[in-house]
């Protein structure tokens, strides 16, 4: 009874903790917030608890969903969950960043019990798009989850929050608006919203012409490109990244941690759960493209990585280029650049986080996120400085710890499959050793001069206990990678296999001759 | 035991690093260095005795993905034997001098700790070098190759409050990081080629590999020479080879233990390990192979003529590594790997001598690194200068030319010269001409230093046109400087240096003949073949060749040696059809021993040195003279033939040695005003030596100041004007107008939006459904 029903537990037990904040809390004094606090990461732990019955219970070897859960739901719609391969790491992910998360914003005074509301609708909402096996709640969850992440900007942000706000939601949302668009399309064509049916579904990929221009790959290329206008935005990929470093700049700590840990990886996920085993033909047609785009993305961000004043706007940056190894592994496809692609997106989760966090640490006290207002922190800061290295080094990709993992296997696969865009994008392992220690030196390193710096003091117990847990998971997939691949690797593989079998054994070109 | 010599030093740093509140720092540094003498110890036990067969020992999963698989393991054959001793005997030795050394510091303040995580880095990078040096596959090898260069950082940062040492700790990461990017590549090429990041399976593929092209980038590249050149890369870059090597001489900026046992007997030599470790492939890939031979002799020149002028002494020393880091790539790019560690390993002795050396002439002299402000310290530290002496004499190459007694740079550095006349005529010239150099800049550092008289208080410490020299402490000099005469250094830094001392007397003399003077020797010490019984074996092998193909592919040449070798035990059971074969270890010798081994099978022992192909083997005829109608054999490899190079070859390097001494020994004692004179009527020279070639100033230019202003372009033009001004106009002339509506509003009206959003989503979906379910 419960097995059946596990999947909706975890993804709406943060709502309803949700609901009872919003119903049945009243009142702002100091017990009511600390209520609002307690009851979000007692929620959030728990939903990381129950998410751990379902690793467990989990069987890498069966390649199909598991845990599926179906029920008629309104308007004719179906409510369908399920996990497999590619899709459970995520989830657990997010249930295992989300405590986290909240805990780091234990400091925040204002509006707690709407904060925590924000954050566990939030929660919910991603962890639907992660299990979501119907379109049309894939779409519910994958719209809806911009609108708290919105707030959280817009609310508890900075000095221009609202700009940021809005330029996050508008650029997101117009490129979901192809994707509606585009599920439309796709339910007229197979005539079902289900996705483990659309993931057997021949979508056509008869060259056609449209406007005068030949469509290779036809119907799967226009698809593709209607979901790749919302995946590319969200993920981002360059040109359209500009968002994200505005909106990470705005964001409160928490909502940056929760902003690069995970909404990012909503993209990622949809261009294996979509583009890949729905439109192969569509993808390979366009997959030269996003190669280029992703080997940029990497080169482009990182030098302007180099240019940043902002600490976290550098570190934004940085995560784009992080994402353009994602893209690049995921188009690759193959074993390795898949498998790559979701270590580094996992591994991102926990470094990015992190640095962000390192970032809110040193916010809370001196309120600026300007590179030129600190230096020489390591003399008061001893911890600080230590945990901060361990994170600017995974992010550099050091091996032995999970940041090398991703990278490595992301190379190897694109190598395979370009030499030009693997040569390009391995520039980035120089770039990103050059901006992340220019930054750990002139914030942590030299001599404390700053007078307002004079009196920093160290983290405490909470700090620290916050980064523990990204440390030991950056350690250990670092250390023992397997823990992951044992897990995806079967379903990476069938996907793989999958795509290589969709493609016309004649190869694209002479398909076109086929429709006339 | 293994296990234990590669642990201990990470279990100690653990407990140094994290522990050390608890027990206190000096019980800290107890245990980080008795852990690591203990793996000193137990790794002179594996040197000793250890067998040559070549042993690998699982230790647990790594990456795995698909076909792409990999183990932390430890292989164990002669090569990580002998760097084994050397690591962990540098690092004892050297946590031993650090109790001194580091035990009053002017960098820091009363009170602040520093020691322990001193310790603890050290003891890290220990670890970090052990597990490059036991890899048994590329990544696990790219780990601690990435280890050290973070050790490294962290070391040569250790000051962090001098900008000056921030900076070159960042240059040091970020260059070896350019290393890094060929050395990825490589990796990265060679398991699309062969399917493997493993040893044994790469080696046992390494002949197909010469016989594959690839397209890589612009071009279609033969396989084998582009997989090495690309391991090159990352070789150069640790090893401070020529256009990588401008790190090297700024990570003088880290405290004097660091240098000795990072940039001068350990890490820098990860490179030339590297490619001894890929002998295999690197005899399948002639052409990389030329390119290390001449890229090394050339880093040895330039190294040794900007180290001549230099007037920081730790900086002297750091181009002296430099320059001997490009006799050792001479050594191996020409195939003479077991050459190649020889002077991997006295160097390890005779260089950690010369900077510990260094670094007690620094304390004594309260922190001054400028030579010209030293002199006539002989009697003021009779035991540093002894040992300097030593360290000097065996760097300059000193001992009985035509016989095998003299100091250990003599022995190993002579087999180089030697070598290099057989392989490469370039190299043998432009490796004298380093020798030359290296010896006068080895000897005018100890002239400077210990004789002469005291320059300590008439020399005005003008800086200004001190270009090179770096400071640990800028204003040391001060009332203090003044007061205190040179004194000896306590006993925990005398001790390692009375050790070292030991070694860079003997080390050379005593393994001589195991690492070149007697090939029979050599082959079992590093497990190889044997040397073949039959004579004519040697012989037929490249007529037999030259007759059929003048590519070397392996299974022809194999066939054909067969049966000349039928005697031989070592060849029986394969016969010349060794072309399938099960396991690595467990496979059969191959045909013609000490030979071509059979395809598909990774060569036994710890690095492979092929018999010359017909072309060699002709030249190397015309080369040595050996008339064949009178009797003489003709060389049947590089080592054989680097035996009977002419006598005047042997001696060239000692002639040279003398040159640099006379002339070292006319400039600053005989005529001490002769090298100013010389400076002024050289000037450009004299600037251009000193200025290093101008590397810095050329790279600043080329590459640092455009990729900042790059990076600055792009941020404001790329982002700001050009995608956020015209890609997403239109979003983008949205959000002024909404931002201006909310502008007014306080944020509780986000919310009103919020919730026209939710309902915009979801009339979006009902029409949706309705529409699509009335299909």
């Amino acid at each position: 009874m419960m097995d059946n029903q596990l999947l909706s537990i975890i993804t709406f037990l943060p709502l309803v903790a949700a609901l009872i904040l919003a119903l049945f809390m009243r009142g702002d004094d100091a017990a009511a917030r600390a209520g609002a606090k307690w009851l979000a990461l007692f929620t959030t732990s728990a939903t990381f608890v129950i998410s751990l019955f379902v690793l467990f219970r989990f069987d890498p070897s069966n390649t199909g969903f598991q845990f599926v859960e179906e029920r008629q739901w309104i308007l004719g719609l179906t409510y369908r969950m399920g996990v497999d391969g590619i899709s459970i790491l995520f989830v657990m992910l997010t249930t295992f960043l989300m405590p986290i998360t909240i805990w780091s914003c234990w400091g925040v005074e204002t509006r707690v019990k709407e904060y925590m509301i924000a954050f566990l609708v939030l929660e919910t909402l991603m962890l639907g798009v992660f299990m979501a096996l119907d379109l049309v709640l894939f779409y519910l969850f994958f719209e809806a989850g911009l609108i708290p992440m919105f707030l959280i900007i817009g609310i508890w942000g900075g000095k221009d929050r609202i700009y940021a706000a809005f330029k996050f939601f508008l650029y997101t949302f117009l490129g979901s608006v192809l994707m509606l668009v585009a599920m439309i399309v796709m339910y007229f064509d197979a005539g079902t919203t289900d996705i483990t049916k659309l993931l057997v579904h021949d979508f056509g990929s008869e060259t056609f012409s449209l406007l005068g221009i030949q469509v290779v790959g036809g119907l799967q290329t226009m698809l593709f490109l209607a979901f790749f206008a919302s995946f590319a935005v969200k993920l981002p990929m360059w040109p359209v990244h500009t968002w994200l470093p505005d909106a990470h700049v705005q964001a409160p700590t928490a909502g940056s941690v929760v902003l690069a840990a995970i909404l990012l990886k909503l993209g990622g996920y949809g261009f294996l759960r979509f583009s890949l085993p729905m439109f192969p033909v569509g993808s390979e047609v366009m997959a030269p493209l996003v190669l280029w785009l992703s080997a940029i993305a990497i080169v482009y961000t990182s030098l302007v990585a180099l240019a940043q004043t902002d600490m976290k706007k550098l570190i934004a940056y940085s995560s784009v280029a992080h994402m353009g190894y994602v893209t690049m592994g995921i188009f690759a496809v193959n074993q390795q650049g898949v498998d790559g692609a979701i270590f580094q997106m996992l591994s991102h989760g926990f470094i990015s986080g992190a640095l962000f966090l390192c970032v809110g640490v040193i916010y809370d006290r001196m309120h600026t996120r300007e590179i030129d207002a600190y230096g020489g922190l390591v003399n008061r800061m001893p911890a600080y400085a230590l945990v901060f290295m361990f994170f600017t080094m995974a992010n550099v990709g050091l091996p032995g710890t999970s940041g090398f993992v991703g990278e490595f296997l992301t190379l190897t696969g694109i190598f395979q499959a370009n030499t030009w865009v693997a040569a390009v994008a391995t520039t980035g392992v120089i770039l990103s050793a050059a901006y992340a220690l220019w930054l750990y030196r002139r914030v942590v390193l030299g001599d404390l001069i700053k007078e307002a710096l004079r009196s920093i003091t160290d983290m405490d117990r909470r700090e620290k206990a916050i980064f523990a847990p990204l440390i030991a998971m950056t350690l250990i997939l670092g250390i023992y990678p397997s823990l992951v691949t044992d897990i995806i690797g079967p379903s990476v593989g069938a996907l793989v296999a999958d795509y290589e079998a969709a493609q016309p054994a004649e190869g694209l070109a002479l398909k076109e001759g086929t429709t006339e | 035991m293994e296990t234990i010599i590669l642990f201990a030093p990470l279990v100690g740093a653990l407990i140094c690093g994290f522990g050390w509140r608890l027990i206190g720092e000096k019980a800290g540094q107890v245990i980080t260095t008795s852990l690591v003498f203990l793996a000193a110890a137990l790794s002179w036990y594996i040197f000793l005795t250890f067998d040559g067969e070549t042993q690998q020992i699982v230790l647990m999963r790594w990456i795995e993905s698909g076909t792409l698989g990999s183990e932390w393991a430890i292989r164990l054959d002669r090569l990580t034997a002998i760097m084994l001793v050397v690591i962990t005997t540098v690092s004892a030795l050297v946590h031993l001098y650090s109790f001194g050394y580091m035990a009053h510091d002017e960098n820091w303040r009363e009170g602040e700790h520093y020691k322990a995580r001193f310790f603890a880095y050290l003891s890290f990078f220990t670890f970090a070098m052990l597990m490059l040096v036991t890899a048994d596959n590329l990544i696990q090898m790219f780990f601690g190759w990435e280890g050290v260069g973070v050790a490294s950082y962290l070391l040569i940062g250790f000051y962090y409050r001098k900008p000056s040492a921030n900076a070159a700790a960042i240059k040091a990461f970020v260059v070896n990081r350019v290393g890094d990017f060929g050395f990825a590549l490589g990796i990265f090429a060679l398991f699309y080629l062969t399917d493997s990041i493993r040893f044994d399976d790469i080696f046992a593929a390494a002949p197909q590999l010469a016989e594959t092209n690839l397209t890589f980038l612009w071009s279609e590249w033969n396989a084998a020479n582009l997989v090495g050149i690309l391991l090159f890369i990352g070789a150069m870059g640790k090893s401070a080879q020529l256009f990588l090597h401008t790190w090297l001489p700024d990570a003088m900026e880290g405290p004097t233990p660091v240098s000795a046992l990072i940039h001068a007997a350990t890490m820098v030599t990860a490179g030339v390990f590297l490619v001894v470790r890929m002998s295999p492939l690197y005899e399948y890939a002639p052409q990389a192979a030329a390119f290390i031979t001449v890229l090394g002799a050339i880093t040895a020149f330039f190294a040794g003529s900007v180290g001549m002028v230099q007037n920081d002494i730790k900086r002297v020393i750091a181009y002296s590594t430099c320059s001997n880091l490009g006799f050792m790539f001479v050594a191996a790019g020409i195939g003479a790997y077991p050459v190649a560690m020889f002077h991997l390993f006295t160097h390890a002795f005779f260089k950690a001598l010369l900077f510990l050396g260094a670094g007690s002439v620094i304390t004594a002299t309260h922190h001054e690194q400028d030579m010209r402000n030293y002199g006539g310290l002989r009697k003021k530290i009779p035991f540093t200068y002894w040992t300097m002496m030593i360290g000097t004499l065996a760097a300059s190459g000193v001992g009985i030319p035509l016989t095998q007694y003299g100091f250990a740079g003599f022995l190993s550095k002579d087999a180089i010269v030697e070598s290099a006349w057989v392989g490469s005529g370039f190299a043998f010239w432009v490796l004298l001409a380093a020798a030359g150099m290296g010896s006068f800049y080895s000897w005018r550092l100890l002239f400077l230093t210990f004789f002469g008289t005291s320059r300590a208080h008439d020399n005005g410490h003008d800086h200004h046109d001190h270009a090179g020299a770096v400071h640990e402490v800028p204003d040391a000099h001060g009332a203090d400087d003044h007061g205190h005469e040179p004194r000896e250094s306590s006993m925990t830094m005398l001790i390692p240096l009375g050790v070292l001392a030991l070694g860079a007397v003997f080390a050379g003399m005593i393994w001589y003949k195991v690492f070149f003077g007697d090939e029979a020797k050599m082959r079992s010490w590093f497990g190889m073949e044997p040397v073949a019984v039959a004579e004519e074996g040697a012989t037929a092998a490249p007529e037999t060749a030259l007759g059929t193909t003048s590519e070397p592919a392996a299974s022809t040449a194999a066939e054909a040696e067969a049966p000349v070798v039928e005697g031989n035990a070592a060849a029986a059971g394969t016969g010349g059809t060794a072309t399938v074969a099960a396991a690595p270890e467990t496979a059969p010798g191959t045909a013609e021993p000490g030979a071509v081994p059979a395809a598909g099978v990774a060569p036994k022992g710890a690095v492979l040195i092929l018999p010359f192909t017909p072309e060699e083997q002709a030249a190397a005829k015309a080369r040595l003279g050996v008339d064949e109608a009178a009797g003489g054999d003709p060389p049947a490899n590089i080592i054989a033939a680097a035996h009977e190079v002419p006598k005047w070859v042997k001696v060239s390097p000692f002639v040279a040695m003398l040159i640099g001494l006379g002339l070292a020994w006319l400039f600053y004692i005989r005529d001490p005003s002769l090298p100013r004179r010389l400076a002024a009527q050289q000037r450009p020279l004299y600037l251009f030596l000193l200025n290093k070639w101008y590397f810095d100033e050329l790279y600043d230019w080329v590459f640092v100041r455009p990729a900042k202003w790059l990076g600055g372009f792009l941020w404001k033009k790329g982002d700001g004007s050009i995608i956020d001004g015209s890609l997403n106009g239109v979003a983008m002339g949205l959000i002024p107008a909404l931002t201006r509506l909310a502008g007014r509003a306080q944020s509780g009206y986000l919310f009103h939006y919020a919730f026209a959003m939710v309902l915009g989503i979801v009339a979006l979906v009902t029409w949706m459904t309705l529409f699509g379910g009335a299909k």
